[in-house]
């Protein structure tokens, strides 16, 4: 099911979204790397849900919005966008970054959300099991972080290109300029901004999903989502990492399906 | 022409294998490669070296600050600029500056380079930069996206606190201050005259200009790869219809090293200066440059960092260094020729000189400096005669304090009537 690319006026900033499918309306937040173009996770998504996946300002071609620094703002600007787009409590999922900015929105709002779906979401901080640095990772270390099968997930990632080609190295800089510069507001240098002290106000009911062999967002984390949300169920999927999205999508979308 | 003796303070004893064994030698660097006892020495050797260059000649002598950093043992400047502003006369105190988006409430930097004026009696030039990335962002945990916003708000608020005789509320995005009312008060009025260390971004040009500040290229690569950067900069000037094209107006860094000829120099320098670039400049490419740090047109202008030169500084060799410029070596007359050339092609009246130089003994260092201050300075005086009265950029001293201002013991005790 291949989705479409397209505008929404929203207060801020207009705001780009893939939408796509038929079904009950899925509202799904994308993490710090953003949506691919094609994404297969969101068409696998689209093959069940009505969905509804807007790009942060800044990601993939979206304007950006300086306005937007802290994580209340991200938090009311991702409500704003529901609201633009006229849906009135949609299942609502993200991940890993994605994942936070929903449970904040559910936190913020908890009449206002029923169903919510968080796939390894960033915002909790452990002290002994820290979150390796995101913002001072190299693109050939992302592979090794982001994926339980390190080699297909390299493939992925590179796509070919020469990472020493000055062209190639300038339009990597501009683009993470935009998107992990918007990420940093709230991801950086340390992936908290209070969450924890909010997770009791979540009233939806909630599904945790986690790779096994996540190195970036240990699965340990899913044990304290799972203590913070009342009720939350985790559906942990062998032999995926962080991307989970991508390395088992079918197993992700049927872990969404328990939301009802 | 302004002349700074600059020490960076890089730490002297990183081990031959430290590019190899390390990896960074900012950010994350082992901290077990730092003995505080061996630091008694080196600090005070620098703090020697620097006021041994105040009696030469000097302009200026400058510091600036880093954090976490193999190369820079200095993270709050102002400690190193108030011992030498005791201990120093008649030289400007180059502070290169405080990162003022590091500082809670910014007022901090207010209150701090205004008693280094008062105390050097009017000889502080104030730097003030957005810091790198490595120090700003990954050691000081500032949010890159925000950092220059959060800069621009500091900046303005020292410049009201130092402006403004009374105290008055400041209500921004990053400080809340009900009573901002510093004292001291800087010597200088309206306030010191400040110098913007830049990395190539049309708005640092447009800050500097605006303002009535100095623009200054801090570059480890040298004068020749500076030449676009520069250009770039006075293509700026020149289109925003600027009253004039003074040369102090900007200031670069270069390295310097001076011998009695060209093969002596090698002989003497070779091993320190690839000390600086083999292991100094061992920084790991992912702490070079916090996605957000640089505004996206900047990146557009393919200033990339310097700090993640596409092949790195592994293998460089002397001839490398020298030839390309990032290094100006040899005999007086050699470094008199290249310095003119790097005057002249970057239209640069300040000049930082990096003549203390990776882990230099402080003989070559004072031999360097000497020869430097003798044989090449006087030549390079007056580059600029039309422009030999523009003091908008330097500092305006008082007449200093004499030494020992205290009186006899005797005199002291007869104000209780003792004889």
């Amino acid at each position: 099911m291949s989705l479409q690319l397209k505008t929404i006026a929203a207060p801020h900033v207009p705001v780009r979204y893939h939408e796509g499918g038929s079904g009950q309306p899925l509202v799904f937040l994308h993490g710090a790397g953003g949506a691919m173009p094609n994404d297969p996770f969101l068409e696998k998504l689209a093959s069940k849900y009505h969905v509804y996946a807007p790009l942060l300002p800044g990601y993939g071609d979206s304007e950006e919005c300086p306005s937007l620094r802290d994580m209340l703002d991200f938090t009311l600007h991702s409500w704003d966008v529901v609201e633009a787009l006229g849906l009135k409590n949609p299942i609502l999922a993200g991940h890993s970054m994605g994942g936070m900015i929903a449970a904040e929105m559910a936190a913020i709002a908890p009449n206002d959300v029923t169903r919510l779906g968080l796939i390894c979401p960033a915002g909790l901080w452990l002290d002994d099991h820290p979150i390796p640095d995101l913002f001072a990772t190299m693109p050939y270390e992302y592979p090794q972080l982001l994926f339980h099968n390190v080699e297909a997930g390299a493939a992925l990632f590179t796509a070919g290109a020469q990472v020493d080609d000055p062209e190639w190295l300038k339009a990597f800089l501009v683009t993470n300029a935009r998107q992990l510069g918007m990420a940093g507001k709230i991801l950086f240098p340390v992936p908290d901004r209070g969450l924890s002290s909010r997770l009791y106000r979540i009233k939806a009911k909630t599904i945790l999903v986690w790779g096994d062999s996540d190195k970036l967002i240990s699965p340990v984390y899913a044990q304290a989502f799972k203590k913070g949300i009342r009720g939350a169920e985790l559906v942990a999927i062998p032999e995926a990492g962080h991307m989970v999205t991508l390395e088992k999508p079918d197993q992700v979308v049927s872990a969404l399906a328990r939301l009802g | 022409m302004k002349f700074t003796w600059f020490n960076l303070m890089p730490w002297p004893h990183l081990p031959d294998d430290f590019r190899e064994k390390n990896h960074s030698v900012w950010v994350d660097i082992d901290s077990r490669l730092f003995d505080p006892v061996k630091s008694h020495e080196v600090y005070n050797t620098y703090l020697d070296l620097l006021e041994y260059a105040s009696t030469l000649g000097f302009d200026g002598i400058g510091v600036n600050e880093h954090h976490q950093n193999g190369y820079g043992i200095m993270p709050s400047p102002n400690i190193i600029a108030a011992s030498l502003a005791r201990r120093t006369k008649d030289v400007a105190l180059v502070v290169l500056g405080n990162s003022i988006a590091l500082y809670n409430p910014p007022v901090r930097v207010a209150e701090e380079f205004a008693m280094l004026d008062c105390i050097s009696g009017g000889r502080l030039v104030a730097g003030f930069p957005v810091g790198t990335s490595m120090d700003t962002n990954y050691c000081y945990g500032q949010i890159p996206a925000l950092t220059r916003e959060k800069y621009q708000e500091a900046h303005d608020l020292i410049m009201k606190a130092w402006h403004d005789p009374d105290p008055f509320a400041w209500n921004g995005r990053y400080t809340k201050l009900r009573h901002v009312n510093i004292w001291p008060r800087p010597i200088q009025k309206p306030n010191p005259p400040v110098h913007i260390p830049g990395g190539g971004s049309v708005e640092t040009y447009d800050f500097c200009l605006d303002n009535t500040y100095s623009y200054s290229y801090l570059s480890f690569s040298g004068y020749i790869r500076a030449k676009a950067l520069m250009e770039g900069y006075w293509d700026r000037v020149a289109k925003r219809n600027t009253a004039d094209m003074s040369p102090y107006r900007a200031g670069f860094a270069q390295t310097i090293c001076v011998a009695d000829t060209d093969e002596e120099a090698q002989r003497l320098y070779e091993k320190h200066v690839l000390y600086f670039y083999n292991r100094c400049l061992h920084v790991y490419p992912g702490f070079a440059d916090a996605p957000g740090y640089r505004t996206i047109k900047t990146i557009q202008t393919g200033a990339l960092s310097q700090y993640a030169p596409p092949k790195g500084y592994a293998d460089v060799t002397w001839k490398e260094l020298t030839e390309g410029g990032h290094v100006i070596a040899g005999s007086p007359e050699t470094v008199r020729q290249r310095m003119e050339e790097l005057i002249k092609s970057l239209n640069v009246g300040n000049i930082f000189c990096l003549m203390h130089v990776g882990d230099m003994p402080r003989e070559k260092c004072m031999y360097s400096t000497r020869l430097f201050a003798d044989k090449v300075m006087p030549k390079l005086r007056n580059m600029f005669p039309d422009y030999a009265n523009d003091d908008r950029f330097w500092c305006h001293p008082v007449e200093q304090v004499k030494p020992g201002s205290l009186p006899t013991e005797r005199d002291a005790f007869a104000v209780a009537g003792h004889a």
